[in-house]
C-alpha cells in the first residue's frame, strides 16, 4: 500500500496535472527547461542559451526564472550598407511569481534585458479566471517598460522610451474537440522609438552614388492594437489541428495580417512530429520611404525594412522524443525535443543597395533564415 | 431593516441566474481537451524565442502570448 | 471549488447563500439514485445491493490530475475501514476505458473499480466537477458531497466516514 501511495502522485503529478484545460484553476507544472536557438540568414546569425525554471511554492503559489542569451554577428543589410560588421551579445533574465486562489490566477514578473547600447526594464502583472464551469477563461494583463537608449561609440548619448502594454484574454470551449482563444493587445511607445545608427535614403544627383544618407527620424509616440484568434482542434485519430489569424494595425499606418497553421501528431509510443506554418503581410509606414526625393524630404523619415511593405513566410517542423522514466524518483516527464524552421523574407518596397543599378531602381531585397532549436524539458 | 439586509440575497439570487449556464461539455467529457497535445503552450521556451525572432523582424506587435519585454533588437 | 452539502440553517440569506456557494442545495438527505455498473472483475456491482454499509463514491478519469493524485489516499481510507461496514466505488467517467485499465494494470488500488463509458451514472449523479465523492449513508441517502480534490481532503472523508459509521 505504501507503495501504491508513492507512486499513484509520481505518475499524477506528471503527465496529466499539466492538461487540465481552462488553466486558471490548476498552478503551471514545475518544470526546468533548456534551450539552445540559432538564428542564421540575412547576414545576421544569432544564438545563445535560454533557460527556464518553474517551482511551486507550497499549494498556491509559483515562483519562475528566465535566463536568456542572443550572441549577435551582424553583417546585415542595414549594416553592410552603412556600416561595417559587429558582434555584441545581449542578455535577458525574467523573475515571475504566480499565485493562485481558487479559480483565480495572478501573476507579476520582472524582465530586465542588457546589451552594450540598451537597457530595458519591464514589470507586468496579469490575471486569468476560470468560468462558467471552466468552459471560459478571462485574462487580462498589464505590462510596463522604462528602457535607456545608448550609441556605441558615443558614450554622451543616453535617450529613453517608455512603453505599456494592456492585454485582454478569453479562452472559450466550444466542444469536446475544440478550444477558441482570442486576445486583443494594446501597445503604446513613447521617447526615442528609431534606432540611433539607422539613415534613410535620398536622392543626391551631386553625390557619387546618386544618393545620400541622412539620420532617420520617428515619431515620438507609437500606439497599435492587435487582435488574434487562435483554434485548436482534436482530430478523431489523435492529432491536434492549430489555425491562428492575427489582425494589426497601428498609429504609424502600418497593417499588417498574420496566419498561422499547425498540425501535431504523435506518433508511435515515445515519439510526435510538428508541422507549422506561419504567413506574414504587412503594409508600410506612413513616413517610409526606400529613397525620398531630397534631403529632410518630410518630418518623419524611416527606411527600415521592418517598417516597409513586405510579406514572410516560415515552414516548420518539430520532432520530440518523450523518454518519461517513471523510476527515477524526482523526474516525471523528460522530454528531447528538435525544431527547423525556414524563413522567407520578401520585400516589396525596401531595395538592395549592395546589388549596385540606379538609385531607386536596384533590385528589391529578399533572403531567407534558418531557425534550429534545441532543447531538453524535464518535469518535477 | 437596513439595505445590506436585502442586498445580499439579491446579489446571490444575480450571481446563482449568472453562474448557472450550464457547461455543455460535461467535466466526464473532458479527456480530448485535457490530452497534452491540446495544451495551449506546451514548450513556453520555444514559444517565446519563437515570437522573438518574429516581433524582432516584423512590424507587428502584441497578442501573441508574451509580455511585452523591450529589447534594442533590429 | 470545495462544497458540502449538509442540513441548512434556517432564515432566507443563510439558504440563498449556501444555495450560491454550492450551486444547488438539499434540505433533505437524498437517497442516492441506484446503478449496476460493470466493475474491473468483469461482475455487475448494484449500488442498493449495498445498502447497510457506509459507500464513498468516488468519479474519477486517467486524464484527471487531481483524481489521480487522490487514489492512494482512498484506498488507504477503504483499508482503514472495510471492515466496519465501509466501502469505495471508483467510477471511472470514461468512454474510452483502455487508459483507466492499463493504469489500474500497472497501480491496482484495493477497492471495486467500476465502468459508466456511456455516461449514464454521470448523467444521473449531475457530475458538475472533476473528481467527485459522494458520500451514501447506510440507509442509502446521500449525506456529502465534495467537488473537486486537494491534498487535505482525505481528511474530511475520514472524518464524515467515521462519523456515518457510528449511525
Amino acid at each position: 500500500m505504501a507503495a501504491i501511495k508513492s507512486t499513484w502522485p509520481l505518475i499524477a503529478v506528471g503527465l496529466l496535472l499539466e492538461h487540465l484545460p481552462a488553466g486558471a484553476d490548476v498552478l503551471p507544472d514545475q518544470r526546468v527547461d533548456a534551450l539552445y536557438h540559432s538564428y542564421s540568414g540575412g547576414g545576421v546569425t544569432v544564438s545563445g542559451p535560454s533557460v527556464l525554471v518553474l517551482k511551486h511554492i507550497g499549494q498556491n503559489a509559483d515562483v519562475s526564472g528566465n535566463y536568456y542569451v542572443d550572441t549577435v554577428s551582424s553583417a546585415s543589410i542595414d549594416v553592410v550598407s552603412t556600416a561595417s560588421p559587429y558582434s555584441e551579445q545581449r542578455t535577458q533574465g525574467n523573475i515571475s511569481f504566480g499565485y493562485l486562489h481558487d479559480k483565480t490566477t495572478f501573476n507579476m514578473g520582472y524582465t530586465n534585458s542588457t546589451e552594450s547600447d540598451y537597457k530595458a526594464n519591464t514589470a507586468n502583472f496579469d490575471m486569468t479566471q476560470s468560468l462558467f464551469g471552466d468552459m471560459t477563461t478571462v485574462s487580462m494583463g498589464y505590462s510596463r517598460g522604462w528602457d535607456t537608449v545608448g550609441k556605441n561609440g558615443q558614450p554622451s548619448f543616453s535617450a529613453s522610451l517608455d512603453r505599456q502594454n494592456y492585454t485582454l484574454g478569453l479562452s472559450q470551449v466550444l466542444s469536446k474537440d475544440l478550444l477558441i482563444d482570442t486576445s486583443y493587445e494594446l501597445v503604446t511607445d513613447q521617447g526615442f522609438l528609431n534606432n540611433p545608427y539607422r539613415t534613410v535614403r535620398y536622392l543626391d544627383p551631386g553625390s557619387g552614388k546618386g544618393y545620400s544618407y541622412e539620420p532617420e527620424r520617428y515619431p515620438k509616440t507609437h500606439t497599435s492594437n492587435a487582435l488574434a484568434v487562435t483554434a485548436r482542434y482534436y482530430l478523431p485519430y489523435r492529432a491536434r489541428l492549430q489555425g491562428e489569424y492575427r489582425y494589426y494595425t497601428d498609429t504609424w499606418g502600418i497593417k499588417a495580417h498574420t496566419m498561422a497553421l499547425g498540425y501535431l501528431q504523435p506518433l508511435h509510443d515515445k515519439w510526435s512530429l510538428d508541422v507549422n506554418y506561419w504567413y506574414y503581410t504587412q503594409g508600410k509606414a506612413d513616413f517610409y520611404s526606400d529613397l525620398f526625393p531630397y534631403q529632410n524630404a518630410q518630418n518623419y523619415l524611416a527606411r527600415d525594412k521592418e517598417l516597409s511593405s513586405f510579406n514572410s513566410q516560415s515552414f516548420g517542423m518539430g520532432l520530440s522524443y518523450d523518454f518519461t522514466r517513471t523510476n527515477w524518483k524526482a523526474i516525471n516527464k523528460s522530454t528531447l525535443n528538435v525544431a527547423y524552421n525556414h524563413m522567407l523574407f520578401s520585400y516589396q518596397d525596401f531595395r538592395d543597395v549592395t546589388q549596385g543599378g540606379a538609385p531607386g531602381q536596384e533590385p528589391l531585397y529578399s533572403f531567407s533564415a534558418d531557425v534550429v532549436q534545441l532543447y531538453l524539458s524535464v518535469w518535477f | 431593516m437596513s439595505l445590506h439586509n436585502y442586498l445580499l440575497p439579491a446579489l446571490c439570487l444575480t450571481l446563482v441566474g449568472c453562474g448557472h449556464i450550464e457547461p455543455w461539455v460535461k467535466p466526464y467529457e473532458r479527456a480530448h481537451l485535457a490530452d497534452p497535445i491540446m495544451s495551449a503552450d506546451p514548450n513556453p521556451v520555444s514559444s517565446a524565442y519563437l515570437n522573438h525572432v518574429h516581433e524582432a523582424r516584423e512590424g507587428a506587435r502584441g497578442a501573441d502570448g508574451g509580455h511585452g519585454g523591450g529589447c534594442g533588437c533590429n | 471549488m470545495y462544497r458540502v452539502f449538509q442540513y441548512m440553517p434556517r432564515g432566507l440569506s443563510a439558504i440563498i447563500l449556501a444555495g450560491c456557494l454550492s450551486g444547488a442545495y438539499a434540505a433533505v438527505p437524498q437517497p442516492a439514485p441506484d446503478f449496476t455498473l460493470k466493475s474491473l472483475s468483469g461482475e455487475n456491482l448494484k449500488l442498493s445491493e449495498l445498502r447497510g454499509q457506509v459507500v464513498l463514491v468516488n468519479f474519477w478519469a486517467s486524464w484527471c490530475g487531481p483524481c489521480r493524485q487522490e487514489m492512494p489516499e482512498l484506498d488507504e481510507l477503504y483499508q482503514r475501514y472495510r471492515k466496519l461496514g465501509f466501502t469505495i466505488l471508483g467510477v471511472n467517467v470514461e468512454q474510452n476505458t483502455a487508459a483507466a485499465q492499463a493504469l489500474l494494470k500497472e497501480h491496482p488500488v484495493h477497492f471495486p473499480v467500476l465502468f459508466d463509458p456511456q455516461s449514464i451514472v454521470s448523467k444521473l449523479y449531475n457530475l458538475d466537477a472533476m473528481p467527485s465523492t459522494v458520500l451514501v449513508d447506510r440507509g442509502g441517502n446521500v449525506r456529502y458531497l465534495h467537488q473537486g480534490y486537494v491534498p487535505g481532503y482525505e481528511q474530511t472523508y475520514q472524518q464524515q466516514v467515521s462519523e456515518l459509521l457510528r449511525e
